[in-house]
């Protein structure tokens, strides 16, 4: 019987699509004494790989996801296993239609080829659909099908025959090691392997894995159905495993997918299958392997009559038979992406939840951030370490993939929220604002409110000035009430619940050294200060940005958003001084803080506390303890993301709520009002053109080219500092912009309001492009009422980027006029910011 | 010689698979299918099989009627079987494993005699041999005690030619042929004829059927089951001859030494 | 009493299963104080058989002759045993587990209205007379009471080693010539012949059988395999999925819905091992598994193993065996 070596640089488990490519990239990365091993036999040790149908559909409305997509399919076709044979995706609604009006606008941001087609161009390239059945299609040329299990024996052997790597299958994991922090070894039923990485690449039994180290991998296995019919005559004659296109019935959650003589048809419309990684079937015990479970026949059932309707001659053709069918096991997630990384545990990598069009992308991402600190390709919306101690549950991995499993194929807002597992994180006002009739989005498991029933009067008085929206998709998850509430903040003030706010703080004679090593602003300030900073990783592409308030000489409480809280609490640790004596403490559940912004704000908190909050004696930027109200003791902070004067009050917990009403009632006679998220996060913000981080900022963006450098480099070293220091030498290959939206009126006569993502042309609908070679999209859209324009933020061509520009918008593959308003931070709305004075 | 119509009963059993590992139940009275899954037991789906083929060769009018006893998952073998040729379906449901064979031919006959008596006639009953799981090899004999019909045990095929049930089996001294007058019972053993898949279409019919579902007819026996075991494993104690072509000489060494080459 | 039902081989002598039936006979004998094992033989009752059934320690042989039991029938059969357990007032009638005994033993349990036991491999009480068989073809097994009179069961093939007793007698005859109800007649062989000739006609006798499973690849690929067979003199044997996927004829199938044989030597060829398969072949003296998974459960119950591709390796024995025959 085989045996494992006894050490290794990574041992990594998994030999599926993932784990293939991570050996292979590895090695080309310049790895050695890599081991890989598997507990089932090669080439199909029995995973989801080796059941998958392997197609792959380019568009996704996920930047990330398409990229990893697209460099897949490069791979693919470089080992030869990719068939190019088109797909569509049809539709037999108008709503549908407008979805893949949506896909053609991601297609367009993305760069992919694509149409919007008749029915009749589907009958000529499909001809036993039933055309009547749909009413167009979104046609991509070049959708394909791949050998998955071939590519990664291709990969695989590759990697052995340099000499990096070591394969053994048949070998089952017992136990991970861990000591001090780091991983250690891998205790296998065929020895144990030292090893100082590990990577968790195999799929469904990752979290099974992932619990022998402590780390959560919150993935779980599902089921989606597949049935083979065949021989069917219309697909025979033909050479190769594919002739015709595969289909999408978006409406009915199923594809049509040829395999020879067959059809395979599969399905996303039955209810969520969930197991745990634990019940999966061992090689011995399953019929066919582990992840190709008995087929529950009364879940496909109806897909079947569906299917039926849209072909069929040829399922119903005679000697066609469903001669395969199985409930597959795959992975899935509470948000749908990938889990990548390392984890808590140094050392320990994770490569899970991915699919057969992302695995050579994701191997080469993961093998690159193992050798360099970053990939190519941004993939921080699917970093392990992005999730919070509630979404490592697996109760919310598996309530939220059953809301979302039906969701598959299905139309999707942008601002779609979540109905199951909340609420999970309150804050103390939570109650008060339900009786204000919050409407409460949820953060990082924080309810915020994004906008308060309580306003709706302010609707009358502003009139026509909150933008009102016609169409229902425009003002989905969204209401009037927001321009409202930011009218009225602009006219007295807002008080703004911020309690999902992050916050970290820093203590220990290593602390300021952490945090200069992290930020690019200068952090070595006098105590009291406030700074802004960006955080980069080691190419110069923005991981964060978030606010830094200098507590003490060797105290400093970070304060960042929540929804990317965790990975920045993440990117901070990783900077702390291996001796122990500095430390990072989560004081989020600890801290509230409640924004409060407006031309009265000052009068406000004036008349609660006896602290000097004067212009003079509470400059900008600064930050103090002071009393409010009843004794309330608050850590005020003078700094602004609506462009208001104002505060950002950090109070404990438990004060919160009394504070919250001590600010509300002392406003109450100056027209202050309870605001929502709605005006924080989007319309206060984007008329100021702030930049928001995941929208703006991410891994594939510079500060050079989100127009935010300052004059100086500060001397002190920190991550991504040699890279800055070189982009700020270059001209850049892109710049951000702000625009306004000229004409919002559509071809049916109704006006029409952009959400983000769509594509940014010229006038006349030709294409842009960077100097990267991407196309610029909207990486913000929304109302500023103060303004009266609709704003969109998009990256352009530097030489399109002229105030005064004239482009164009495509919305649901309409053309509207826009004009380039700012070429730089420069905000549209107050742009010397008298108003936060 | 003109076909008349034949209505035939076919009665299936919802077993576990038994291609994988053979797991227990927690109460160790059945095998546990809950991780290879379920399927019709291997004898029976030459019984669908046949039983289609004989109303499909009758005159029309016959029918073929598939019947199970077990929970109530065992209506996927029902709908299996509607799927592939079969028009109506009964469903004693009852949990299978706390009957014995006895139980449940009397089962089955009550089945027989009830719908006789509402004016379906069931000419021939079909049944599996043995049943993968429990392997009693008498049910379908009882039956026909039970039912006062003529049995032929483990045929392959059955045709009918001018009201007798042509059955052909394996028997000791090679392919035995049976005629007996209908009604007869008859069970079935693999090897005969090719079960067929589901079309779309039959797997659409079959979810159209209403399945006639009733309780046991009769207090049952039980089926004098202790329990059930495993028996114990044993350790491997395989010796690898070698990897590849490179291990012939050593493979025909073994041949010489265990004396199967001839010289 | 004891009454065991006794097939025999084409050459008149008993089975090898029916001597295994006898002895298992004979064990209950001694834990029950000694009471006599009758045997029921139909038809022809050889000096040979005679004299091995003598040597067996079986005390009567009772031999049905006749008319009505010239042919085979169930039904017909099973009321002629229960003639001669009349007369030997036999409180156990048992037979081999073959495809008859089942046959006979489910007839004889149904007209006595009495619990039939199929494949027991053992007993382990009298009083209640507990017995254990083997159920899922073979992968389990289960506890049963059979605690009504007579006891009605047969015997697993090779569930035990046939041992002719230590101290035996001659054995008396006892002829009947029953007379049996038309009903009983009506479902009888009315015709027999010889199997087709091919390569696994002899399955389940056969000294040396070549298997070959999944791994073959296709209808197209047996060439190897069908090659070894020839040069070991062996028969073919494959497993359910190549005759499910047509690639083989049904009746080559070794397995629990195929047949059962227990050669010298067993050389399943990309064969993994499912418990349908194993339930055929458990009782092979030797088994070389060639195979491409070290960790298949056929690899890791066979005596010897060859782990690799079966269209490299089974090639190079052949070549081998050529050249060794020169």
């Amino acid at each position: 019987m085989a045996t494992v070596p006894a050490s290794a640089k990574v041992v990594v488990i998994g030999a599926g699509i993932v784990g293939n490519s991570l050996v292979h990239h590895l090695a080309k990365l310049g790895w050695t004494d890599i081991v890989q091993i598997d507990q089932g036999p090669l080439p199909n040790p029995g995973g989801s790989t080796g059941h998958a149908s392997n197609f792959i559909f380019l568009t996704d409305h996920s930047r990330e996801i398409t990229d990893l997509t697209l460099d897949s399919v490069i791979q693919y076709k470089e080992l030869g296993v990719f068939t190019e044979c088109g797909g569509f995706e049809v539709a037999r609604t108008e709503e549908r239609m407008e979805e893949l009006r949506r896909r053609m606008s991601s297609a367009k941001a993305w760069g992919i080829e694509a149409e919007i087609v008749s029915p009749a161009f589907v009958k000529e390239k499909v001809p036993f659909i039933e055309e009547d059945q749909i009413i167009g299609a979104f046609w991509q040329p070049g959708v394909g099908v791949v050998d998955s299990l071939r590519a990664g024996t291709i990969m695989r052997e590759g990697a052995v025959a340099s000499g990096a790597l070591t394969t053994v299958p048949n070998v089952e994991v017992l136990g991970l090691d861990v000591e001090d922090g780091r991983i250690r070894r891998v205790r296998t039923d065929k020895g144990d392997i030292d090893a100082e990485y590990v990577v968790i690449a195999c799929g469904v039994w990752s979290p099974k894995i992932g619990d022998m180290a402590g780390v959560s991998i919150p993935l779980t296995p599902a089921v989606h159905q597949m049935i083979s019919v065949g021989p069917c005559p219309q697909l025979a004659g033909g050479t190769g495993e594919i002739n015709f296109p595969i289909v999408r019935d978006m409406d009915t959650f199923c594809y049509e997918r040829q395999h020879g003589a067959d059809m395979e048809v599969g399905s996303y419309a039955h209810r969520a299958i969930l197991m745990e990684p634990e019940d999966i079937p061992t090689i011995e015990q399953s019929k066919l392997s582990p992840t190709e479970l008995p087929f529950t026949e009364e879940d496909f059932d109806p897909q079947l009559e569906q299917a039926f309707e849209l072909m069929p001659d040829l399922l119903g053709a005679d000697g066609a038979e469903i001669r395969y069918a199985i409930n597959g096991l795959l992975s899935l997630t509470s948000d749908g992406s990938p889990i990548l990384g390392e984890s808590h545990v140094k050392g320990l990598w994770t490569a899970a939840a991915v699919w057969i069009k992302e695995g050579p992308g994701v191997g080469r991402a993961v093998a690159e951030w193992m050798t360099r600190g970053y990939s190519e390709i941004d993939v921080a919306h699917s970093d392990i370490a992005r999730f919070h101690p509630h979404m490592l549950r697996r109760e919310h991995t598996r309530l939220r993939t059953t809301e979302s499993f039906i969701k598959t194929y299905g139309i999707i807002h942008p601002s779609e929220q979540y109905e199951s597992d909340r609420p999970q994180r309150k804050s103390p006002m939570y109650s008060s604002q339900e009786k204000l009739g919050a409407e409460f989005f949820e953060t990082a498991g924080w309810e915020r409110p994004f906008w308060y029933a309580s306003n709706a009067g302010l609707l009358d008085k502003y009139g026509d000035a909150v933008m009102p929206r016609e169409h229902e998709w425009d003002s989905r998850w969204w209401s009037p009430i927001i321009n409202a509430e930011h009218l009225a903040m602009r006219e007295n003030a807002g008080v703004i619940d911020l309690s999902a706010f992050q916050i970290l703080d820093i203590e220990g004679p290593g602390a300021l050294d952490t945090v200069q090593r992290t930020c690019v602003a200068q952090c070595d300030v006098a105590v009291g200060k406030v700074i802004y900073t960006p955080v980069l990783d080691a190419k110069g592409g923005f991981l964060s940005d978030l606010t830094v308030m200098r507590l003490g000489d060797d105290h400093f409480r970070v304060v960042t958003g929540g929804a990317h809280g965790m990975a920045d609490r993440h990117t901070f640790t990783a900077q702390l001084p291996e001796d122990g004596a500095t430390t990072l403490t989560d004081r989020t559940d600890e801290i509230s803080t409640i924004g409060l912004w407006g031309p009265v704000a000052r009068e406000v908190l004036a008349s609660l506390t006896s602290d000097d909050v004067s212009g003079e004696g509470f400059g900008m930027l600064s930050c103090r303890e002071i009393t409010v109200g009843p004794g309330i003791k608050v850590l005020a902070s003078r700094i602004s993301y609506v462009g208001e004067l104002g505060w950002e009050l950090y109070v404990a917990m438990g004060d919160a709520l009394a504070l919250w009403e001590a600010l509300l009632e002392a406003g109450a006679d100056k027209g202050v009002v309870p605001v929502g998220i709605g005006v924080y996060g989007t319309t206060g913000r984007i008329e100021k053109g702030y930049r928001a981080y995941g929208a703006e900022l991410d891994a594939e963006r510079s500060i050079v080219e989100a127009g935010m450098q300052r004059p100086k480099v500060k001397a002190a070293d920190f991550v991504g500092r040699e890279a800055y220091l070189a982009q700020r030498e270059e001209a850049p290959k892109a710049v951000l912009c702000t625009m306004t939206v000229d004409d919002h009126t559509s071809a049916s006569g109704i006006k029409r309001y952009m959400l983000g993502g769509e594509p940014i042309l010229t006038r006349d609908g030709g294409t842009l492009t960077d100097g990267h070679g991407h196309h610029p999209y909207v990486t913000s859209a929304g109302s500023a009422p103060s303004l009266g324009k609709h704003v969109l933020l998009a990256y352009l061509p530097p030489e399109e980027a002229r105030i005064g520009n004239e482009l164009a918008v495509s919305y649901m593959e309409e053309l509207y006029p826009v004009t380039v308003g700012s070429i730089d931070a420069t905000s549209l709305f107050d742009p010397s910011n008298e108003r936060m004075r | 010689m003109v076909p008349s119509p034949v209505n035939v009963l076919v009665a299936v059993k919802r077993v576990p698979d038994s291609s994988s590992e053979v797991l227990l139940t927690a109460d160790e009275q059945a095998v546990d299918g809950s991780k290879a899954g379920f399927t019709t037991s291997p004898h029976e789906e030459c019984a669908v099989e046949i039983a289609t083929q004989v109303v499909a060769a009758g005159e029309g009018g016959g029918e073929a009627t598939v019947v199970t006893l077990g929970d109530k998952d065992a209506a996927e073998q029902l709908r299996n079987a509607l799927a592939v040729g079969c028009t109506q379906a009964t469903h004693v449901v009852a949990d299978a494993h706390t009957l014995g064979p006895i139980d449940i031919a009397r089962e089955l006959a009550a089945v027989v005699r009830d719908h006789e008596a509402a004016g379906r006639t069931h000419d021939l009953v079909l049944l599996g041999s043995d049943a993968s799981d429990t392997g009693d090899f008498q049910v379908g004999i009882r039956l026909a005690y039970e039912l006062g019909r003529p049995v032929v045990n483990g045929a392959t095929t059955v045709t009918i030619e001018d009201g007798v049930a042509v059955a052909v089996g394996k028997g000791p001294e090679g392919q035995e042929t049976y005629r007996v007058p209908l009604p007869a019972v008859v069970t079935i053993r693999e090897g005969g004829v090719e079960p067929r898949y589901p079309s779309v279409k039959g797997r659409m019919a079959a979810k159209k059927v209403q399945i006639e579902e009733r309780e046991p007819a009769a207090e049952h026996r039980g089926p004098q089951r202790v329990k059930l075991l495993l028996p114990p494993p044993t350790p491997s104690s395989v010796q690898i001859l070698g990897e590849g072509a490179a291990a012939a000489p050593a493979v025909v060494d073994l041949f010489e030494q265990l004396g199967v080459l001839s010289r | 009493m004891i009454l065991v039902h006794i097939e025999t081989d084409l050459d008149g002598t008993a089975s090898e299963v029916s001597l295994e039936a006898i002895t298992f006979a004979r064990n209950l004998s001694e834990a029950g104080g000694g009471v006599p094992v009758d045997a029921v033989v139909f038809n022809e009752l050889s000096d040979d058989l005679h004299k091995e059934l003598a040597a067996y320690g079986v005390r009567t042989v009772h031999r049905i002759g006749g008319d009505d039991v010239a042919a085979y029938s169930g039904a017909g059969w099973a009321s002629a045993i229960l003639t001669a357990r009349e007369a030997a007032r036999s409180v156990v009638v048992m037979a081999a587990g073959t495809d008859r005994g089942m046959e006979l033993m489910a007839h004889v349990a149904a007209r006595a209205g009495v619990a039939m036991a199929a494949n027991v491999i053992s007993f382990s009480g009298l009083a209640p007379f507990v017995v254990t068989r083997q159920v899922a073809g073979g992968a389990a097994r289960e506890e049963m009471v059979l605690n009504q009179r007579p006891a009605v069961f047969t015997v697993a093939g090779h569930a035990l080693e046939a041992q002719p007793a230590t101290a035996s007698g001659p054995a008396d005859v006892v002829e009947h010539t029953p007379s049996i109800d038309a009903a009983d007649l009506l479902a009888r062989v009315v015709s027999s012949e010889e199997p087709e000739e091919d390569l696994s006609g002899a399955l389940s006798s056969a000294k040396v059988v070549v298997g070959a499973g999944r791994g073959v690849g296709g209808a197209d690929k047996f060439d190897d395999v069908l090659e070894l067979t020839s040069l070991l003199g062996a028969t073919l044997g494959v497993s359910r999925v190549v005759t499910s996927a047509g690639w083989r004829p049904h009746h080559e199938q070794v397995g629990q819905t195929g047949s059962r044989i227990s050669p010298e030597l067993y050389i399943p060829c990309g064969i993994s091992g499912a418990i349908q398969h194993w339930a055929g072949c458990a009782t092979a003296k030797n088994i070389l598994a060639i195979n491409s998974d070290a960790e298949a459960p056929m690899v890791t119950k066979a005596t010897y193993a060859v782990i690799g591709d079966l269209h490299e390796i089974v090639p190079a024995i052949n070549e081998e065996i050529k050249r060794r025959k020169g």
